[in-house]
């Protein structure tokens, strides 16, 4: 194939795994690996540098608007961040000595568990409970607008929380995710945080786990620009086109697809790695 | 998000938001619109070339540091001008962590200042080094 021709399809499969990402809420950035090495043949390291590079310009993108909104919770990202970026900056050390049939494998457990957690039903919780330690001491408790006015709420458990931000920072630098799953969970069900300030402050959180990795890797000489370009351009405009139409679409429907599709991949990562086709 | 303990001044949390969103915007519409312009010149000039990325040979030198990415970018190499945009999107991040930095000293919130520098400690280090 030509690099004009796989330049073209590549961005083509990108629109769609951004454009799917935004509406289902899941990101774009869990399957835009699994389609280069699957469909593409693309060596596991290239396609971790590209999706990388992707997940940075779509949670950056959207974390512009959210952050504006007031949705975020700055000083949680902030803190948080910490974790992530030391996870990842560990995660990135770790895969230079990790075979990539093993990255693999592992790949297609996290698609299980997204695909088992995007069927889960979401416990409510309550927001305004007893007061933590560590939240009122680095005074995270804050509000976020709601069709009834600013709500306040709590925050609690913060080193439980910030534990599980470490574990996805090394997720985010072994496969080249934002892993959203793993911090909207650690936020909403672990830290008590409402769903939509979880998902608003995973989403602030992830360009800055993605960049230290993709730093590392940049240096390292896993991204690549011709591959990195339609990866990266076809995410974000299938992400800004989600974006604009997220009000109009069959959302449970498509999020029925798209849990459909990252079994499937869950599967073929799966099978690959377990045979060593990767 | 107020901060009682924090001296009154401009930098409130809520305005501190709204740049740090501009901020974000405007570093991805740079990356982008460079990206374009190398994706663009790389099928004008590669365009016919044969791709295969099934076997991992890692990016010649000129690709992976930032001075030779940066000096390639202005000779006006095709794929030194795409690295260039994805180094600029890699910095959007970074940025806004210096950005917050600055707020949260302009608001004399110490600890948080000193959480911020960690992070933007850590992320220079993976950036600048390239080591983990």
């Amino acid at each position: 194939m030509t690099t004009l021709t796989l330049a073209l399809w590549i961005a083509g499969g990108s629109v769609t795994a951004g454009l799917l990402g935004a509406l289902t809420g899941l990101g774009g950035g869990i399957i835009v690996v699994p389609m280069l090495t699957l469909i593409f043949h693309v060596d596991l390291r290239y396609a971790i540098g590209a999706s990388l590079v992707s997940v940075i310009a779509t949670s950056s993108g959207a974390a512009a608007a959210y952050v504006r909104e007031g949705y975020t919770n700055v000083r949680v990202g902030i803190l948080l961040e910490v974790a992530t970026t030391i996870g990842a900056l560990l995660g990135a050390a770790l895969s230079g000595f990790i075979p990539t049939s093993a990255l693999a494998v592992l790949f297609g457990c996290v698609l299980l568990f997204t695909a088992y957690r995007s069927i889960q039903p979401r416990p409510e919780h309550d927001l305004l409970t007893t007061p933590d330690k560590w939240a009122a001491r680095l005074r995270l408790d804050s509000t976020y607008p709601t069709a009834t006015g600013m709500q306040a709420y709590s925050v609690q458990r913060v080193p439980a929380g910030f534990s599980l931000m470490f574990f996805a920072g090394i997720l985010s630098a072994l496969l080249g995710i934002g892993s959203g799953i793993i911090k909207v969970l650690a936020m909403d069900q672990t830290m008590r945080l409402p769903f939509k300030v979880s998902t608003t402050t995973s989403n602030f959180m992830i360009g800055v786990t993605a960049a230290a990795s993709a730093g590392v890797y940049l240096h390292r000489g896993y991204i690549d620009p011709v591959l990195s370009f339609p990866v990266m351009l076809g995410v974000l405009a299938g992400a800004l086109i989600g974006a604009r139409i997220l009000g109009r679409a069959n959302t449970k429907l498509l999020r029925q697809l798209f849990t459909g599709v990252v079994v499937i991949m869950a599967v073929e990562m799966l099978y690959k790695g377990l045979t060593g086709g990767v | 998000m107020s901060d009682p303990t924090a001296r009154p001044s401009r930098w409130t949390d809520h305005a501190v938001e709204q740049l740090i969103g501009r901020l974000l915007q405007i570093g991805v519409l740079i990356a982008a619109l460079v990206v374009v312009v190398g994706g663009a010149l790389v099928l004008s000039q590669h365009g016919g070339a044969v791709a295969s990325y099934s076997v991992f040979h890692g990016q010649p030198e000129l690709l992976r540091s930032i001075g030779p990415i940066v000096r390639g970018a202005f000779a006006m190499d095709s794929r030194a001008v795409v690295q260039l945009g994805l180094l600029l999107l890699i910095a959007t991040p970074i940025a806004r962590v210096a950005f917050t930095l600055g707020a949260f000293a302009l608001q004399r919130d110490r600890t948080y200042v000193l959480i911020t520098a960690v992070v933007l400690a850590l992320l220079l280090y993976g950036f600048l080094y390239g080591r983990a």
